[in-house]
């Protein structure tokens, strides 16, 4: 998985001893490369306002919903609807992506996550994502770029080795497996996550799927800048306090497969565990499906 | 049953709207009039919006008989969140308790639309909730 090109690899992030700080760029990188034909910025948010009120200048916005999303289906957009994204933002094959988003980059990685779906590698999150770059007062625009489309020609989505589905979670419980459940403390539990006598999350039951292990997603980074943790953290978060083995098959799961996406970077790319999947079905799923066994 | 004013006036302004970006312009306009309350952190837990991953709080108390709305979003970046917070203040505050009354988790899709992430409505959610609890509360 290596790519041999320091030229996109940032000092700050290369000296961390990550596995593969290639995946990774900080805000001096982006700031460098914001005029660079061969990189194209990418801001995803969960909040739908912050795009528009200003962004990196030349980002381009991905939606979660609007266009990572089948408006029909509860799956993700297929090839074509890839080819005609990729198209929109102007990349070609070689295009370097680099995504960033709110939240501490949760939303950037699920994009991120979408995109390795269809093979895309050549792509990195911004550390720190856009709270680190209004915070070091870089400059934002309100003008959404436009791109010369180009006709991305892009492979079948391939969801074999980086999601994973119910009965290979369920096959995967049995044998074991180990699980890392991202969400908060409380939807771990199972305690009440909703206002009584109102909708609850969308899940029929409280609790985690037997033998996760409880590693919420923020925990992998520093509050203050938002930034990854250092190798030697992450090493202690992830396998020492919770005794997960860089070399045996890990899935991780929220509550819809989105902070769990920001789980499975910080394992694959940072921590270079070797097979890691994201269960998207996740919690929404898994809490409300027949037969489907939990503990609280 | 209407939304309270000015609730129900903005959310008729915003049909007009036909492009999606002029919408959510009018909110990002909105989050701007967003006041916080001026409690000091650390905020009480029993405060907090649940399920709202920006953190943020309501209190509801009666001042002369009305309601007195304050609200904290503990998020600079919680864009939505104000905007929302703003719109329930302006709404609420000085009226009767009563006034809450019409207020329902359709009030965030009517604002924001249905392409919400469901982390997202659901913290928006329970911010209307919260706050519509609170006020009925003192009726």
């Amino acid at each position: 998985m290596k790519i041999n090109q320091n030229y996109f690899m940032s000092d700050s992030i290369q000296n961390r001893g990550y596995a593969y700080p290639e995946f990774l760029v900080d805000t001096d990188w982006v700031a460098e490369h914001v005029n660079d034909p061969s990189v194209i910025i990418v801001e995803s948010n969960e909040d739908p306002l912050l795009y528009p009120s200003g962004h990196i200048p030349g980002a381009f916005e991905v939606d979660w919903t609007l266009d990572l999303n089948d408006p029909l289906v509860r799956d993700y957009l297929d090839k074509d609807g890839f080819e005609k994204l990729m198209s929109r933002i102007g990349a070609t094959p070689e295009s370097k992506i680099v995504f960033y988003g709110d939240k501490n980059n949760w939303w950037a990685c699920y994009a991120f996550w979408v995109f390795q779906l269809f093979g895309h590698t050549n792509a990195a999150v911004m550390d720190g994502g856009r709270l680190k770059w209004i915070k070091e007062n870089r400059p934002t625009s309100t003008e959404k770029p436009t791109a010369e489309s180009t006709n991305y020609q892009a492979p079948n989505r391939d969801d074999s080795k980086l999601r994973a589905f119910r009965d290979e979670v369920l096959s995967h419980v049995k044998k074991q497996g180990q699980l890392v459940d991202v969400r908060s403390p409380e939807e771990y539990s199972g305690e009440r996550m909703h206002m009584p006598d109102y909708p609850n999350e969308g899940a029929l039951r409280g609790g985690h799927i037997p033998g996760a292990k409880s590693v919420p997603w923020a925990k992998a980074i520093n509050p203050e800048d938002g930034t990854f943790k250092s190798m030697e953290e992450l090493k202690e978060l992830y396998e020492v306090s919770q005794g997960l083995k860089s070399n045996e098959p890990t899935i991780a799961y929220c509550r819809i497969g989105e902070r769990s996406s920001h789980t499975w970077f910080v394992l694959k790319y940072l921590l270079g565990h070797s097979n890691v999947k994201n269960y998207d079905g996740s919690w929404t799923e898994w809490g409300n499906s027949v037969g489907l066994p939990i503990e609280k | 049953m209407p939304y309270p004013e000015p609730i129900q006036g903005f959310i008729e302004t915003l049909s007009f709207l036909e492009d999606r970006a002029d919408r959510i312009q009018a909110l990002i306009e909105l989050s701007k009039s967003y006041q916080p309350a001026p409690h000091e952190k650390p905020y009480p837990t029993e405060n907090r919006v649940p399920g709202c991953e920006s953190e943020v709080y309501t209190w509801v108390s009666l001042k002369e008989g009305a309601l007195d709305i304050e609200i904290v979003v503990d998020n600079p970046q919680g864009l939505s969140a104000m905007a929302l917070a703003a719109l329930l203040s302006e709404a609420l505050q000085g009226k009767s308790p009563s006034s809450a009354e019409s207020l329902d988790g359709e009030l965030v899709f009517a604002l924001f639309g249905r392409e919400l992430s469901m982390g997202k409505s659901l913290g928006l959610t329970n911010l209307v909730q919260q706050v519509k609890a609170q006020s009925l509360k003192l009726a």
